[in-house]
């Protein structure tokens, strides 16, 4: 036991594995349950014929409603996406270096939409996008102005605690000292250390507009979890068959934006060096 | 090169803050059009009777006593997951400290929390019909060993219910929300402590716990708002009645088409967002805390 003795924060190696292993437990149970349902014969016993189903060829005609929710959910996703980057990140940005003043009024507007469920926002929703729909048509990704609103408190606290730890007054500054035009302030100093920020902002963005299910449904637009909802009334399997594919899929997704990001970040380092 | 070097003052300020304010418009026009116009449209929708005459009945009708039951059964639901969730998420935090973000554990931590935190909704019932559903994975294996977890009836489609499926989706908020906070402090302060003579309770309990404490406040507050308004799950799991403040206003909407009883969803908006407001408030007042350290 004469090893380093840790002198930071981080646990030993016994208390990091009981914990990781005890939670991880019981938060497979539920998605182990949903794989196990999926696999049920209504008869008794076990069969593949719910996930033979959902991959047979037809599976796209036979669960139409499915793709068509699926397909608007990611156009949605995408596009808020680049709502919270081009609308709410340059804000921040601005605010900090700025206007240090307005920090805490963008902080309350942020706040906001938590104080406004999306129950509440729908009903003040109805009217705006009757308007919307006027002036823009009612194609899908006109939701996705609404749910810029709903995820402004998660992107907004996932890059401000990034803001906050970084000095970009400072590195702004230094930068601008050393010849550097506002544009690579931008780019080579300020977002680059921004990244995990702007990732995670991404990440749950991402999440909160794939599981989005009340605006969409007291709207009447079709979206992913409208679209379970509906099919698991008629087909409980495949509901949960859809559920365990999203759940997969948007890990997956997030996973990959992850690595993406990792080796972008490896890669500059290798250039650099 | 000399203008860039050393630019007029006067012309400086006038190429730099001009375009700041203008920088400034889009986000300011797009939250007026998609936050306060549909809030004020929904809030004072409850203010007013179905001929568009101004009237206090509405919210009267919120201290009736069924009414003020949701709001309790609300408030012990979001109570009692915010707490398990923040506890158990800042353990997981506290696990997670340390490793390698880009490692592997740590990238499948990341995803899997955040597709639970917000992905969620819907899913989370299904995902816990199939696990304590009156055939559900665990309740039959439970009955196996002679436990029956619906021995004083079904609850899984009661307000008790609620607590398994939410609290499985307050753990992976607390984790993507309390992570950044765990991950700010600066190891400077760990080495000065050791330094000092300090061992790590020392760390803890004087510099790292009232460090990290309005940080902690500030998400289990986050966490109870994220329960007091959360709909999807509730929604699907409870279709029948209006045993929560969401689920009340869903049938307050339902109601006002078929029953002609208007206005009375706005009503209890109003109700759910003035109890947000305090919470908020008390977020806000924990955040210039957090800041105050941070600087």
């Amino acid at each position: 036991m004469s090893g380093v003795r840790p002198v930071g924060a981080a646990p030993g190696p016994v208390a990091r594995t009981v914990i990781l292993a005890v939670v991880g437990v019981v938060f497979a149970i539920p998605i182990l349950a949903m794989f196990e349902f999926s696999l049920r014969n209504l008869a008794g016993g076990y069969t593949l014929s719910h996930w033979a189903g959902v991959f047979s060829p037809t599976a796209t005609v036979t669960y139409a409603a499915i793709f068509t929710g699926l397909g608007n959910s990611l156009l949605l996703a995408v596009v808020t996406v680049v709502i919270i980057l081009v609308i709410l990140l340059p804000t921040m940005i601005l605010v900090q270096l700025q206007f240090p003043r307005l920090r805490r009024v963008l902080e309350f507007v942020c706040i906001i939409p938590i104080t406004v469920p999306a129950i509440v926002m729908v009903v003040g929703l109805a009217p705006v996008y009757s308007v919307v729909a006027r002036l823009a048509g009612s194609s899908i990704w006109t939701l996705a102005f609404a749910y810029g609103v709903t995820v402004l408190p998660y992107a907004y606290r996932a890059i401000q605690s990034n803001l906050s730890a970084v000095d970009v007054v400072t590195l702004s500054e230094a930068a601008r000292s050393l010849g550097a035009g506002w544009g690579s302030v931008l780019w080579r100093v300020i977002l680059p250390n921004l990244r995990r920020g702007i990732l995670a902002a991404s990440f749950i963005t991402v999440a909160v507009v794939l599981g989005e299910f009340t605006i969409a449904s007291l709207l009447n637009r079709v979206n992913l979890q409208t679209a379970l909802v509906q099919i698991s009334k008629s087909d409980p399997f495949v509901a949960v068959i859809f559920s365990l594919l999203a759940l997969g899929f948007a890990f997956v997704l997030l996973l990959f934006i992850g690595r993406l990001a990792s080796d972008r970040r490896t890669r500059s380092v290798k250039k650099a060096s | 090169m000399t203008v860039e070097t050393s630019p007029p003052r006067r012309a400086r300020r006038l190429v730099s803050v001009s375009p700041s304010v203008l920088g400034l418009t889009p986000f300011a026009l797009y939250v007026l059009l998609f936050l306060a116009i549909p809030t004020v449209l929904a809030v004072l929708s409850g203010l007013f009777d179905a001929q568009g005459h101004f009237t206090l009945a509405n919210v009267a009708a919120l201290f009736a006593p069924d009414i003020l039951k949701t709001f309790a059964s609300s408030f012990w639901v979001s109570a009692v997951t915010a707490v398990v969730g923040a506890v158990v998420g800042a353990l997981v935090c506290y696990a997670l400290l340390g490793m390698n973000p880009q490692g592997a554990l740590r990238s499948m931590v990341d995803s899997a929390a955040s597709v639970l935190a917000q992905f969620g909704g819907v899913m989370l019932a299904f995902a816990f019909i199939a696990t304590i559903g009156i055939q559900g994975f665990v309740t039959v294996f439970l009955r196996g060993l002679g436990i029956d977890i619906f021995s004083n009836g079904v609850w899984l489609y009661q307000v008790p219910g609620l607590l398994l499926p939410y609290i499985y989706f307050q753990v992976p908020l607390m984790i993507i929300t309390f992570m950044p906070a765990l991950e700010g402090l600066k190891p400077q302060w760990a080495e000065a402590n050791a330094t000092l003579g300090g061992t790590r309770l020392t760390y803890w309990v004087r510099i790292a716990g009232p460090v990290l404490a309005p940080s902690f406040l500030g998400s289990l507050l986050l966490l109870f708002a994220n329960a007091f308004s959360s709909y999807a799950t509730a929604a699907a799991l409870i279709s029948q009645g209006a045993q929560i403040v969401p689920l009340q206003i869903r049938a307050a909407l339902i109601s006002e088409t078929v029953l002609g009883r208007s206005n009375m969803a706005g009503a209890l908006a109003l109700g759910m967002i003035v109890i947000m407001v305090v919470l908020m408030w008390g977020y806000s007042a924990l955040q210039s805390r957090t800041t105050r350290w941070q600087q």
